[in-house]
């Protein structure tokens, strides 16, 4: 589903290299789990998949089904079935949530050659997921991401996940700054959305996360290079021991 | 002796002394001996220093009030419509003012009202030399008028017509006053005075709604005082136009008064928009805010020009204003000048100003979501100037008011 191969990129504006050579196989109905301490390149590799214009990419290529996607636009991307559940869900204050997901979804839909949803069948599709993940028709009348608390965000970042239907996400430490609770929620919407035709790369400081969606391959990221790769066990081990003995195995 | 060279008048200076020779009253040769000897007001003079008169009104029609064709103006709202036909105020209209509010032609440029004063006011002394017609509305103390009235202005054909009212709102009355303005591509030139008193307890929703064709030159002015307890709400659409100045000059001269201007400008290629407030707060516990959008896709120039005065007495005084500008090309520009000049100690008065380009940030996240780039950017522009108008009370006329953000900027954006 995804081949990342020998990945080299840089932050644009002042040419630090990032990711080092990485890669990175994902089948699809997979989970991985990308796990790595601070300034290991975590959501640089996330913004480099979606697209985002503050990296280069110098070296190495990125596959989604077999295909490359480095020299397509992020919203081309999302449209082949790509999706970055962001770490920060931004504020757009004066567009309500609800038209964002409406244009999101036939701007979609009109990529693909389909046709644009009616507005009955547009309501009651996220009615309907929205009832699943506990948000309010209320909030969706308000404006996007404003506003909302970070639990709302996420779920919000989940919601879009569910109506859109890519087949595959990219999960930027989805976790930070949930409580429990709301961890539970968004863990629940990830994991009604596991198929045998969905992969899923989440990506995550903390092995709490992994509790609740289970990983089937757990790559370690360090200094912009995968230098371990192992199953869910990986992460229980990180969790105890942290990250120096792998380092060190590594170096 | 008197050795100053003579002034060389610019083509719309001359166009102008004609059309004032033409005029031939009092206010008019004095006005005409003024600009003959001074000329306009250019960037020198502090009130016109971001809107050089001199060189940006580059003509003046000479003829005045014959309606051309028949402008097509939006109706925002279903309203109680006060037109003019060619330069006289057509006096049938009258019997269309809801109950509570009478009306009559205005047969001379009306007085300031109490409080207001305007340093260099050349709009008003053009609508004083000029004065076609107008009308004076009278709304009854106490009358709860749910029609909205629209007074209109359109000018087609290459005219000029300088229209002056006066509207009076009574005591603990509530109405809603839309102003229209409209013209064709013709060169035209509109002036427009208009004085307001809103009355004590009185309830005022104005709406300036002005959507100009590309070589139409408009120079308005609305004066109001604000009694006791009085509360205004001041919503303005601006859009297309060459050179368009719309001055707001309020006096807020009663305990508790209250006053929200909210505006979008939406200044198309080759428009020079301005908007000049002042706000004089002579009383202790009055409160005002200012909020100013505005978006400036291609090569035009924007101005916004904010005073705010506190006297001594007017403690407890609260006054806001903001003015953001997306500019969307290399090409646009705009200035902003807001000024606090505050005598009282005890107070809350604050500004902002912001010029920026779209968030990458914002822009990147609608893009990850599949909104491609230049729809994606469209809904963050309407975004931007829409949310003026979400909240004003009035769902049908936030509506509406959006809807024509909407047509101007599937145009111009």
């Amino acid at each position: 589903m995804i081949e990342i191969k020998n990945l080299h990129a840089r932050i644009a504006e002042d040419g630090t290299e990032i990711l080092k050579g990485l890669n990175l196989t994902v089948r699809p109905g997979e989970v991985a789990a990308i796990m790595g301490p601070n300034g290991s390149g975590k959501s640089t590799l996330s913004y480099v998949m979606a697209g985002k214009e503050d990296y280069e990419v110098t070296e190495g290529d990125i596959l989604f089904n077999g295909e490359s996607i480095l020299g397509m636009e992020p919203d081309e991307r999302a449209a082949a079935g790509l999706f970055l559940a962001f770490q920060y869900p931004v504020e757009i204050p004066g567009v309500p949530t609800m038209n964002f997901l409406k244009a999101a979804m036939n701007a979609q839909r009109k990529a693909r050659g389909e046709s644009e949803l009616t507005t009955p069948d547009f309501i009651k599709r996220v009615k309907g997921a929205a009832a699943n993940l506990g948000i309010s028709m209320d909030m969706l009348k308000r404006s996007l991401n404003t506003g909302f608390s970070g639990g709302e965000k996420k779920r919000a970042e989940i919601l879009q996940m569910s109506l859109l239907e890519p087949t595959f996400c990219v999960m930027d430490e989805t976790d930070s700054g949930l409580d429990i609770d709301a961890l539970k929620v968004v863990a629940d919407g990830v994991n009604a959305l596991r198929s045998p035709e969905r992969a899923f790369l989440v990506i995550t400081h903390y092995q709490r996360l992994l509790e609740h969606i289970v990983p089937d391959t757990v790559h370690v990221l360090y200094k912009g290079r995968i230098i371990k790769t192992g199953g869910k066990e990986l992460a229980l081990q990180l969790e105890e021991e942290g990250y120096a003995d792998i380092i060190g195995e590594a170096a | 002796m008197n050795t100053r060279p003579q002034l060389m008048l610019t083509a719309g200076e001359t166009a102008l002394v004609d059309a004032l020779a033409a005029a031939g009253s009092p206010a008019a040769e004095t006005l005409r001996k003024e600009i003959v000897l001074r000329g306009l007001p250019t960037r020198r003079v502090e009130a016109w220093h971001y809107t050089d008169l001199r060189a940006l009104m580059k003509a003046f029609p000479a003829q005045s009030g014959k309606a051309g064709n028949a402008v097509a103006m939006p109706e925002l709202v279903a309203a109680a419509a006060l037109d003019f036909a060619g330069n006289a105020f057509d006096s049938a209209c009258l019997a269309r003012l809801p109950q509570g509010v009478s009306g009559a032609a205005a047969h001379k440029p009306g007085d300031l009202p109490e409080g207001v004063e305007i340093a260099d006011d050349m709009i008003g002394k053009l609508n004083r030399a000029l004065f076609a017609a107008g009308v004076e509305l009278s709304v009854a103390a106490g009358a709860k008028v749910e029609t909205p009235i629209a007074i209109a202005q359109a000018v087609s054909g290459g005219t000029a017509q300088a229209l002056c009212h006066a509207v009076t709102i009574g005591a603990d009355a509530q109405v809603t006053v839309i102003e229209r303005a409209g013209s064709d591509g013709a060169e035209n030139h509109q002036n427009s005075v208009t004085h307001l008193a809103i009355g004590k307890g009185a309830k005022v929703t104005w709406l300036i709604h002005q959507e100009l064709g590309t070589a139409t030159d408009r120079l308005a002015q609305l004066n109001i005082s604000l009694a006791e307890d009085a509360n205004l709400t001041l919503l303005m659409l601006n859009a297309g136009g060459r050179l368009v100045r719309q001055e707001v000059h309020i006096a807020v001269n009663g305990e508790n008064a209250s006053l929200a201007i909210k505006g979008v400008n939406l200044i198309g290629a080759g428009s020079h928009t301005d908007v000049t407030t002042t706000l004089n707060h002579a009383v202790p516990n009055t409160t005002a805010t200012e909020l100013f959008r505005n978006v400036v896709p291609g090569a035009g120039r924007g101005v916004f020009q904010g005073q705010i005065r506190v006297a001594q007495p007017a403690q407890k005084t609260d006054a806001q204003m903001a003015c953001n500008t997306l500019l969307l090309s290399d090409e646009s520009d705009f200035s902003a000048k807001p000024e606090l000049e505050i005598f009282a100690d005890d107070v809350v008065c604050a500004h902002g100003a912001t010029v920026a380009d779209i968030e990458d940030e914002h822009l990147f996240y609608l893009r990850a979501r599949g909104i491609p780039e230049r729809e994606a950017r469209a809904l963050l522009v309407k975004a931007f100037v829409e949310e003026v108008f979400e909240d004003i009370g009035n769902e049908p006329l936030s509506e509406a008011l959006v809807g024509r953000i909407e047509t101007w900027l599937d145009r111009n954006g």
